[in-house]
């Protein structure tokens, strides 16, 4: 384990920008978490290291049975709750019972429109993002109940009926239009093995056109280069197999770089780290190295996967969930894709995308190893197989 | 009425909801996820289903969906039915530029509110970009790197008009934060889509100028250095044929401080085929301990000296390195997939 130093708080010969205070107040917040790790004896190191798996399955568990008033303001988000919660259990390796596993389907198939797609609750028009939330969910629960619930057909109508003029999706109707859009569709409609030539017309356009100068991807053409829409941009072009379209060498020197002093990622050039893109970059940067695996047969770090794993089990993880950085609450968002980039950075890429990824290099004691992931979708590896092989068989049928 | 600030009247005490019966959400027996809804939250959602399903584009009903966005900015099916109400009541929307600049106070970071923004705007057309520009900009004072403000700028000035102060706006956001990479894009979009401008070609000279100056008072903000490659993008020759892209790079290597970015650069400038002078080869081979001296090009040196100075990306120094001898130093360009 190394302590690291703060990188610039030496150079104060202006007077700084609001751009460095900021990150200087952060890296004295983590170094001294680090620090104070340094001094302890070994044991206490590892009990600082360890993965606190038992509060981690009470706080999501306890969300998935109540969540508070506060929750109002993410109402029409509910599947995206179910999906963070699932997901991260799944990560974990543990499961729901019979009985929240039917309340589950029952409650998505709620948010299921009689058109196709689903919503962000009961009654709310459909979205291409809670669409790709609760498919995610359905999926992680995996099992014929939960995979049959979903009406593809219906979806395929609603996904072709989000198509935009630009190449791209908007989110529902009448609404947004950008990368995310795109690589939720096109993920749902991978998932459920309905992607087809219309669908794919016109997206690879769209997202060429929000590769930025820096090198990453931008929501829209002409926005900065952001963590979350490269991800999205990166894994919908190589679902639709046009990621050689890309300028790859730019993409993954933006994306080298996003790895701060911290050890976990920022979003965006000189910003300030969080947890989440512990999964946006860290999942971007094993799709690059599945990418370079599959070229040259060697399936070789890009990041510093010690470096991350320490900043998330150090620095996001609480009590029960995981956090964007020192100072903030935990939530189910967070605690997904704090998980998601643990995972990611745990394993090794095959060069066959199909094949599973091996355990690499897990900090801490070994029972802190999470399942590993499909880090095109986003969901566990057997769960999105077993997935694939329901949906496959179900169009041979 | 303002549902934050005022008594609020339950709807069921209001009169003219008299004739409305609520629709209560369909969660089923046992939901997962449940929220406890305050009774407001609950009964205000209650009626706008009520109206959201009789399709009713009245008056009340554009109020009733003042008070669901004040309980959740992010509910899109109300603000959806919202617009199909404004359309259909003809109204006047310089109420929705008040409605969205209150809600932006509270929070301005809702994909919801953004967008409704936009419609609004469309519907003025290009009377209205002054305006649309100011309301950024008010938003940027206190968060001058908001992603979706900086989205709707870019929509306002694409859509409406507005650009001839725009590069002064951006010197200025650089001005007062050298660090603030939303600007240094915005500045690439000003200049790389700026009707006025005649585009890259013509106004790289003064940028790159500018953009130099920038790194040289801080040689380790990553922005500049990003934006001096942006600048020579598509055009590889003038890259490694423009002395002052390796002077600004020796000059960094020669000054003792943080030269990651500088190695990174004239990585990128060796790669592309450029031949380094002998000031730079001095400069690099004081970076290199004697014992490391043994990699046969300059490229490959310069890979080294980085795996040592920045410990971070050492497994992509070595990516690096190792794809140059390959052939593939394009990285991964030509990668199959699946």
């Amino acid at each position: 384990m190394t302590c690291m130093e703060p990188s610039s708080s030496s150079s104060a010969e202006w007077k700084a920008t609001a751009s460095q205070e900021e990150q200087w107040a952060l890296e004295h917040h983590v170094f001294r978490i680090y620090q104070l790790f340094c001094k302890i004896p070994p044991k206490s190191q590892a009990v600082m290291l360890e993965l606190q798996r038992d509060n981690h399955i009470e706080y999501l568990m306890k969300g998935l049975r109540q969540l508070g008033p506060s929750f109002s303001v993410l109402d029409a988000n509910r599947p995206w709750i179910c999906y963070w919660i699932l997901h991260s259990i799944a990560l974990l390796g543990d499961c729901v019972d019979e009985d929240l596993e039917s309340n589950a389907i029952d409650f998505l198939r709620r948010c299921q429109d009689q058109h196709g797609g689903y919503g962000g609750g009961p009654g709310q028009m459909p979205h291409l993002a809670t669409t790709y939330a609760a498919v995610n969910s359905l999926i992680t629960l995996g099992g014929h109940k939960a995979l049959s619930s979903i009406n593809r057909g219906k979806i395929y109508s609603f996904l072709r009926r989000m198509k935009h003029t630009s190449g791209g999706f908007s989110m529902h109707d009448g609404g947004e239009v950008d990368v995310r859009a795109c690589y939720t569709a096109i993920s749902v409609a991978s998932a459920l093995s309905i992607l087809d030539k219309e669908l794919i017309l016109g997206v690879g356009d769209y997202i060429l056109s929000c590769q930025t100068y820096e090198g990453g991807i931008a929501g829209e053409p002409g926005s900065e280069a952001h963590g979350g829409y490269t991800f999205c941009g990166l894994a919908a072009m190589i679902l639709i197999n046009e990621v050689n379209r890309l300028d790859l060498p730019n993409l993954t020197d933006w994306l080298v770089f996003r790895q701060g002093v911290e050890g976990g990622f920022q979003g965006r050039t000189n910003k300030l780290v969080d947890g989440c893109y512990s999964f946006w970059q860290g999942g971007a940067a094993v799709l690059i190295q599945r990418l370079h695996a599959a070229s040259v047969g060697e399936a070789e770090d890009l990041f510093q996967s010690h470096a991350l794993q320490q900043y998330i089990l150090l620095c996001s993880q609480v009590e029960g969930g995981f956090r964007d950085k020192p100072g903030k609450s935990r939530d189910h968002y967070h605690t997904c894709y704090c998980l998601s980039g643990l995972s990611a950075a745990q394993f090794r890429w095959p060069k066959d995308a199909d094949s599973e990824p091996l355990p690499g290099f897990v900090l801490g004691p070994y029972s802190n190893l999470l399942e590993p992931i499909n880090p095109l979708y986003n969901i566990v590896f057997d769960r999105y197989d077993e997935a694939r092989e329901f949906f496959t068989e179900s169009n041979d049928a | 009425m303002d549902s934050d600030e005022d008594e609020r009247i339950p709807l069921r005490q209001r009169p003219e909801w008299s004739d409305i019966t609520p629709v209560p959400q369909d969660d089923g027996p046992n939901p997962v996820v449940p929220i406890a809804y305050s009774e407001e939250f609950a009964e205000t959602m209650d009626y706008f289903r009520a109206v959201y399903l009789a399709d009713e584009r009245s008056h009340r009903a554009l109020q009733l969906t003042s008070e669901a966005i004040h309980f959740n900015a992010g509910n899109y099916t109300v603000w959806q039915f919202r617009r199909v109400i404004l359309e259909t009541l003809n109204a006047d929307l310089h109420d929705e530029l008040e409605f969205v600049e209150h809600l932006a106070s509270k929070n301005s970071k809702n994909y919801q509110l953004w967008h409704h923004r936009r419609w609004v705007a469309e519907k003025f057309g290009s009377e209205a970009a002054g305006r649309e520009l100011e309301f950024t900009k008010n938003i940027f004072l206190n968060d001058a790197k908001n992603y979706h403000a900086w989205s709707h700028r870019q929509w306002v000035l694409q859509n409406l008009g507005g650009w001839e102060y725009e590069l002064a706006y951006c010197d200025k956001l650089l001005e007062d934060d050298i660090f603030n990479n939303s600007a240094w894009n915005q500045r690439y979009f000003v200049i790389t889509r700026h009707p006025g401008l005649g585009g890259i070609e013509g106004i790289r000279d003064s940028e790159v100028n500018y953009t130099i100056k920038a790194i040289l008072t801080k040689p380790e903000n990553e922005s500049p250095w990003r934006y001096l490659r942006g600048l020579y993008k598509n055009n590889m020759n003038a890259f490694i044929t423009d002395s002052k892209v390796s002077t600004v790079c020796l000059k960094v290597l020669t000054s003792k401080v943080n030269c990651v970015f500088a190695l990174s650069l004239l990585l990128d400038l060796l790669v592309h085929g450029f031949e380094p002078t002998q000031d730079l080869k001095s400069a690099l081979e004081s970076l290199i301990p004697e014992s490391n001296n043994l990699d046969s090009g300059a490229a490959a040196r310069v890979c080294s000296v980085l795996e040592i100075m920045d410990p971070m990306r050492v497994n992509y120094w070595r990516w690096r390195k190792s794809s140059l001898s390959s052939h593939v130093e394009d990285g991964v360009k030509n990668l199959s997939v699946h």
